[in-house]
């Protein structure tokens, strides 16, 4: 079920390095949610505090909080790999595991759950989460065939078929078509529209067409300079901050003045 | 400074001279491919001097090398054929010995450096393992004839009495005890473990530290723990390296002489029991033992002895590739 994510006064430490300072915003229960700004403004640092993945950095911290339905994912009774078991993630390069076939790599989440799944269930839930990915059509005939014998675009797909096998409320995606052609990069679109419907989505992207077509909110974040801190600058609604932002910062960059 | 005539100059000329370049591209590319034949020229001079050098011995009958061979004889566990017998099983046994105790702790302790220990200690420990492979394996033996198998006695006299229903740990069935001094297959095996632990850890550590960080991410995004990360991206992608590091170490087994020359009370069965001394010896250490006061025949029946050692790390290696192509198509390597 999706979730709304509301997160306070954030702040994202890199040991004693703050790389992102004072983000506060509210996510709602199934939209698209773009963040976008120039590199390094650290908007995927922001996006990995969404499932506590910054932590895999040694060193990493935050100070606020992330409310997930109004429970903070950062409370001290929170186990981290707890949390990422609610929020699903697809990265910016297709990563299935190399030494799993397609079926494999769709269940290895919910094989760590649920180790004893019988037979008919694992393969409604390759079904059910392959068409919910749109790759169904295309691999079903070759399930036991590596993953990595796919295209780029069918690897992407197939991990956001792996990401909601275990039924996330919220999945993140960073720069999710970044390595992807355009056709791929069209499909992945498509069905981010569709994945709306059962999910909370927030998807960092560079590619500014791509933030107007898929999301209804976007967040621009930016930063001062080398060294500094990623500030969060406006969030709006996406048609909003493409036609009039509020901010200079914003409209620079929208506008391709920098960037 | 380079002014812009200078550049413009030296552009002309550098332009359409290929020559140079083209006869350096084919020097080196002589030279690699030189030393890589060379590889191929040693391997087989090797083998053609076993096989010229044993053929004496192999040809000749039994009866011919008792007069000749002190140490061989007609009978019938003491003909070349059943002495090579014995010591493969020997050489097999130990080694088999001492890559059950050295694997599982070579990738622990590679696992541990690569993905546990925080990074100081990690690569303090990795300089410590590295180390042990620098101590010379007849500071091995003494360590281990003078040190390990003392200690390790009294622990094989429990072994025999509570453990001794299965045949590996059976005591002499004579007197019913294990044997008193401790030089046995097991603890050969135990000092062969502890050296190959450092080259088997070696290539794991570095076979596991390549794995790539998206996959890992990918474990962990959809929540796995540290250990489910461990054994769904890394210990997968480790795989081959892990079959590679463990032939390498097997190799080292096989042929390791001065430790086990020192340490094992030396003898020729077919005794499955790793308790019993004078009953195993190896290829290796038995060529060290007669080799001194060999005469030609004896020579000749060594080098067939060596020969039979060349085969059995031949085969390993030829497994070893086996079992790791097998599954090529899904080694990530696409």
């Amino acid at each position: 079920m999706a979730k709304r994510i509301d997160v306070n006064n954030l702040n994202v430490y890199y040991s004693n390095f703050l790389a992102v300072e004072d983000v506060s915003l509210a996510i709602e229960p199934n939209s698209v949610t773009a963040l976008i700004g120039p590199s390094g403004c650290g908007k995927s640092t922001f996006l990995r505090t969404l499932n506590r993945m910054h932590e895999v950095i040694p060193g990493a911290r935050v100070e606020g909080e992330v409310l997930m339905d109004g429970a903070n994912l950062y409370d001290s009774s929170v186990d981290p790999v707890a949390v990422r078991r609610h929020v699903g993630m697809v990265f910016q390069r297709p990563n299935p595991f190399p030494t799993m076939s397609i079926a494999e790599n769709v269940v290895a989440g919910v094989k760590l759950n649920n180790r004893r799944m019988s037979k008919a269930d694992t393969e409604e839930l390759v079904e059910s989460s392959l068409r919910g990915s749109n790759l169904w059509d295309e691999v079903k005939d070759r399930l036991d065939k590596p993953g990595s014998s796919l295209s780029g675009g069918q690897q992407q797909r197939l991990c956001i078929a792996r990401a909601i096998a275990i039924k996330p409320d919220v999945v993140l995606m960073d720069e999710p078509c970044s390595a992807l052609d355009p056709i791929s990069t069209l499909a992945i679109e498509d069905l981010i529209q569709e994945l709306k419907a059962n999910y909370t989505i927030v998807i960092v992207t560079h590619n500014m067409q791509q933030a107007a077509r898929v999301s209804e909110k976007t967040a621009f974040f930016n930063i001062a300079g080398t060294g500094k801190p990623g500030k969060l600058i406006e969030m709006n609604d996406t048609t909003t901050i493409f036609s009039a932002p509020s901010e200079r910062a914003t409209e620079d960059y929208i506008s391709g003045r920098f960037g | 400074m380079t002014t812009p005539q200078e550049l413009a100059s030296h552009g002309t000329k550098a332009q359409f001279s290929t020559r140079r370049s083209a006869f350096a591209d084919r020097a080196f590319g002589g030279l690699s491919a030189g030393a890589a034949s060379l590889i191929l020229v040693t391997l087989a001079a090797v083998a053609t001097f076993l096989l010229i050098e044993a053929w004496p011995a192999m040809t000749s009958s039994a009866a011919a090398l008792d007069e000749k061979v002190g140490w061989l004889g007609t009978e019938a566990n003491e003909t070349l054929i059943a002495t090579i017998g014995y010591l493969v099983f020997g050489t097999v046994l130990i080694s088999a010995i001492a890559l059950t105790i050295a694997a599982p702790l070579s990738f622990g302790i590679a696992l541990f450096i690569s993905h546990y220990a925080p990074r100081r200690l990690a690569a303090g420990l990795g300089y410590l393992i590295d180390l042990l492979a620098a101590i010379p394996s007849v500071v091995y033996g003494l360590w281990g004839a003078i040190v390990v198998v003392p200690v390790l006695q009294p622990f094989y006299q429990w072994l025999g009495s509570t453990l001794g229903w299965i045949p590996l740990f059976a005591p002499d069935p004579s007197t019913g005890e294990v044997s008193a001094t401790g030089r046995v297959a097991l603890s050969a095996g135990i000092v062969l473990a502890i050296m190959i632990i450092p080259i088997i850890t070696a290539v794991t550590r570095e076979v596991f530290l390549q794995t790539p960080v998206l996959h890992e991410e990918a474990a962990l995004a959809m929540g796995a723990t540290r250990w489910e990360m461990i054994r769904m991206a890394v210990i997968p992608f480790g795989r081959p390296g892990m079959i590679g590091a463990t032939m390498l170490g097997l190799g080292r087994a096989l042929g390791e002489t001065m430790a086990v020359y020192m340490i094992l009370s030396p003898g020729l069965s077919y005794l499955p029991s790793l308790l019993q001394a004078g009953q195993h010896n190896t290829i290796a250490a038995y060529i060290a033992l007669q080799f001194p006061e060999a005469n030609g025949a004896g020579v000749s029946a060594l080098v067939a002895m060596g020969l039979a050692l060349f085969v059995i790390t031949l085969l390993v290696n030829m497994l070893a590739r086996w079992v790791v192509s097998r599954r090529a198509e899904f080694s990530g390597a696409n």
